[in-house]
């Protein structure tokens, strides 16, 4: 039985238009992408690929130059649909609030009312294992504990597609580990679809359903591999003898497009 | 403790060289002593007060003006990406500007008196306050917008509840900035336009050569501007250390 | 040149098209202003008449030894409070509050010590930019990278040749914003200096204007300091922006 298509992006293209005479970036695409739902699906490409921009433009955040995105059959254009999510790349806690404060924002904003705040909240501090500093600040946290914050305020919102933005990138390599087991917790629990955007081959291929491997700048998907991990898996496939062929397959296309991006200059 | 050992130390080793200066020039300088007690001396008299209160008066006008104007207009162009590099090198050309060669105007405008006053303190203020709460927006950390899109937020929520809360640490800091510089600008404007105000008194103890009332107005100024400084230096600090 | 470029010479220029109006049809009168274009007609026929010569020099040779003591006293002052850490500490506060006090009332003090005329002038234009470059010669220290410093000790420096080598060019950005500050601080200082309490120089000559009601000279000197101080400082402002570029900031 075909799994139901979640989210869709067809021939979709960035181009940033050039300034002062300058000439544009085409910076993304043609991109051709299908999310199942409920599955957990990775973007891994060289730096400068455009694996941002892809995020930006799924999510709502940025209209593509040209190409169609849909999320639950509705398209998508400009705005943010209601039931994403997003976890960037940067720390987005807000300093002027603490950690709970900061988790329930996006609720109280929306006028939801306080005892379901209350409910979400308790949920989320718990998965995310912040009930100890929920009346902290994020100056008073570590790197991994914002990022934690902000995956929570997503998280209460009740996503039905969460798309993260390289959320791991400034942490160290064992804190990353950490970082995926909880990842693919909180995806087992709350049953949404899940898009990472990651550089890190070993990440993609541990936590992910199927990857989708991006082409240097202009951005392509050239090939998508299947892993077949079982839905309860945690960091520990990594000893599974299947890893070392998916890593190893990944990096034959990656190791060739990483070139091209190093010629390119993408990396500064 | 010690940096209060230290700042003391600071303090009494500034005081021997004043009582050092006033001993080698005791006509220039009035001693530490002599001008304290001048000070209670003025106090204590019943037309010390009215220049006070002329001081004062003309301060707050100017202190508010130079608050709103400078908020509004900075917040205005920090919104606008456009509007805020054209006009980063004017404000920041303005602000280097020697504002007495504005002075001859300002008076051909209002004449003297009461509100050349509070537009000489307005003026020394309101560019600092204006340049940076221009930046406190610029500066803001782009994801904390793309955050408020994500969460469905309007501009106008967005605005009170993420712009405005992340740029106030930087405006405050404008704020003690213009602060001290908006008195500045109100003495100076008393110092040559006025009858009234601890300004003029300043002048007038110069022209009369009175040189121990002209170091105790200086000093009860300086130490108002100290004081003040420090309560909003300390609030400036308080709200940064949220950040880092 | 940019869209930006142009929309900022169009406002400025705009805005001296609607005063150039506003004078023009007597909305403001001749007693309050005169338009700009007679300013700058009068200008021309000041300087070139040479009556004023003498106060442009005057002036920015103040400018001028106010901002070499600044930048010099203010680098050597800031590298020493740098090494001491205590002192630092303990300065650190009044430093912070400096620029709160009003120390154009020290001016008669200055009269004392270094008699009249320019020495006063230059003392208070000098005061007005030092702790500028006190300022941000501690900030130029302080954000000397540690790798930077450990690199040197790895290479066996003596201190000499670590401040010389490695301090001074990496923290030679944040001495030339100090460096900026204190040109600005010292025509600020100067020229209000010489305004308020002077009997030479542009300062003084445009309150003597003023006091004759003599509103074309006013006007005309006015807009040669505006000029001047704009020039000297975009000049400065835009060295400082190459240099930032080239670390990459």
């Amino acid at each position: 039985m075909p799994v139901p298509v979640h989210a869709e992006m067809r021939g979709v293209t960035r181009i940033y238009p050039g300034t002062n005479g300058k000439a544009g970036v085409h910076a993304l695409g043609p991109v051709d992408l299908t999310l199942r739902k409920g599955e957990f699906y990775s973007v891994i490409g060289p730096s400068g690929c455009g694996k941002s921009t892809l995020l930006d433009v799924l999510s709502g955040l940025s209209r593509p130059t040209a190409g169609e995105i849909t999320f639950e059959d509705k398209p998508v254009d400009g705005r943010v649909p209601d039931g994403v999510g997003v976890v960037f790349q940067e720390d987005a806690s807000f300093p002027w609030l603490n950690v709970e404060d900061n988790i329930a924002f996006g609720l109280r904003r929306a006028g939801v009312d306080s005892t379901e705040i209350r409910r979400r909240l308790d949920y989320a501090l718990g998965l995310m294992g912040l009930r100890d500093f929920a009346k902290a600040y994020p100056a008073q946290l570590s790197g991994g504990m914002r990022q934690r914050v902000c995956i929570a305020r997503t998280l209460v919102t009740q996503p039905r597609l969460i798309l993260l933005d390289e959320p791991f990138g400034a942490l160290d390599a064992q804190t990353r580990l950490i970082m995926g087991d909880e990842l693919l917790k909180l995806w087992r629990e709350t049953g949404a679809t899940v898009l990472l955007i990651t550089h890190a081959l070993d990440e993609a291929a541990m936590l992910s359903d199927r990857i989708g491997i991006m082409s240097a700048r202009p951005g392509r998907i050239i090939e998508e591999v299947e892993t077949g991990w079982p839905a309860d898996r945690d960091s520990r496939v990594a000893s599974d003898n299947r890893f070392g062929t998916i890593t190893s397959r990944l990096w034959a296309h990656l190791r060739e497009e990483s070139l091209k991006a190093i010629g390119q200059g993408a990396i500064k | 403790m010690r940096r209060a050992f230290d700042t003391i130390l600071l303090v009494a080793v500034a005081l021997v060289i004043w009582q050092a200066i006033h001993l080698l020039a005791p006509s220039a300088l009035t001693s530490p002593l002599g001008t304290a007690r001048r000070a209670a001396e003025l106090l204590g008299t019943a037309t010390f007060w009215p220049h006070v209160a002329e001081t004062l008066k003309a301060f707050l006008y100017a202190l508010i003006l130079a608050f709103t104007g400078g908020l509004l207009l900075g917040l205005l162009l920090g919104l606008n990406k456009t509007g805020a590099k054209v006009a980063d090198p004017i404000l920041v050309s303005i602000y280097s500007l020697p504002k007495v060669t504005l002075y001859p105007v300002i008076l051909l405008i209002f004449g003297l008196g009461m509100s050349a006053k509070v537009a000489f303190g307005t003026i020394h203020g309101i560019i600092p306050i204006a340049i940076f709460a221009m930046n406190s927006v610029r500066n803001l950390a782009p994801v904390y917008l793309k955050t408020a899109r994500v969460l469905h937020l309007s501009k106008a929520e967005t605005l009170r509840t993420v712009v405005i809360p992340a740029a106030i640490p930087e405006i405050v800091s404008g704020l003690r900035i213009g602060f001290s510089l908006t008195l500045l600008g109100v003495l100076i404007g008393e110092m040559f336009a006025s009858q009234r105000g601890l300004g003029y008194m300043i002048m007038n103890a110069i022209g009369l050569h009175d040189v121990p009332t002209m170091m105790a107005v200086i000093l009860m100024l300086a130490v108002f501007a100290v004081a003040a400084n420090a309560v909003l230096l300390w609030l400036d600090q308080r709200l940064h250390r949220r950040i880092t | 040149m940019n869209r930006v470029a142009w929309l900022r010479y169009f406002i400025v220029t705009g805005f001296i098209v609607f005063l150039e109006v506003l004078c023009r049809t007597g909305i403001i009168p001749a007693t309050v202003m005169i338009p700009p274009t007679s300013m700058a007609a009068h200008l021309w026929a000041l300087l070139a008449s040479g009556r004023v010569t003498p106060d442009i020099i005057e002036t920015i040779g103040n400018v001028i030894a106010a901002f070499l003591l600044s930048v010099t006293l203010g680098f050597a002052l800031g590298a020493v409070i740098h090494s001491f850490p205590r002192l630092r500490r303990a300065i650190d506060p009044f430093l912070a509050t400096y620029y709160a006090l009003p120390f154009f009332a020290f001016y008669p003090l200055f009269i004392v010590l270094f008699g009249l005329g320019r020495p006063p002038i230059i003392a208070i234009g000098f005061l007005f930019g030092v702790v500028a470059m006190i300022i941000a010669t501690l900030n130029g220290f302080d954000r000397i990278p540690r790798a930077l410093l450990k690199t040197a000790a790895v290479y066996r420096m003596d201190p000499l040749s670590t401040a010389l080598r490695i301090k001074l060019p990496s923290a030679a950005p944040y001495l030339f914003t100090g460096v900026k500050l204190a040109v600005a601080y010292s025509f600020i200082g100067v020229i209000a200096g010489e305004f308020i309490m002077s009997s030479s120089g542009l300062g003084y000559s445009i309150a003597y204007a003023f006091n004759n009601f003599d509103n074309k000279t006013m006007y005309a000197l006015m807009l040669f300091v505006i000029v001047l101080v704009t020039a000297v400082n975009a000049f400065f402002y835009v060295w400082e922006q190459r240099l930032l570029a080239r670390r990459g900031r």
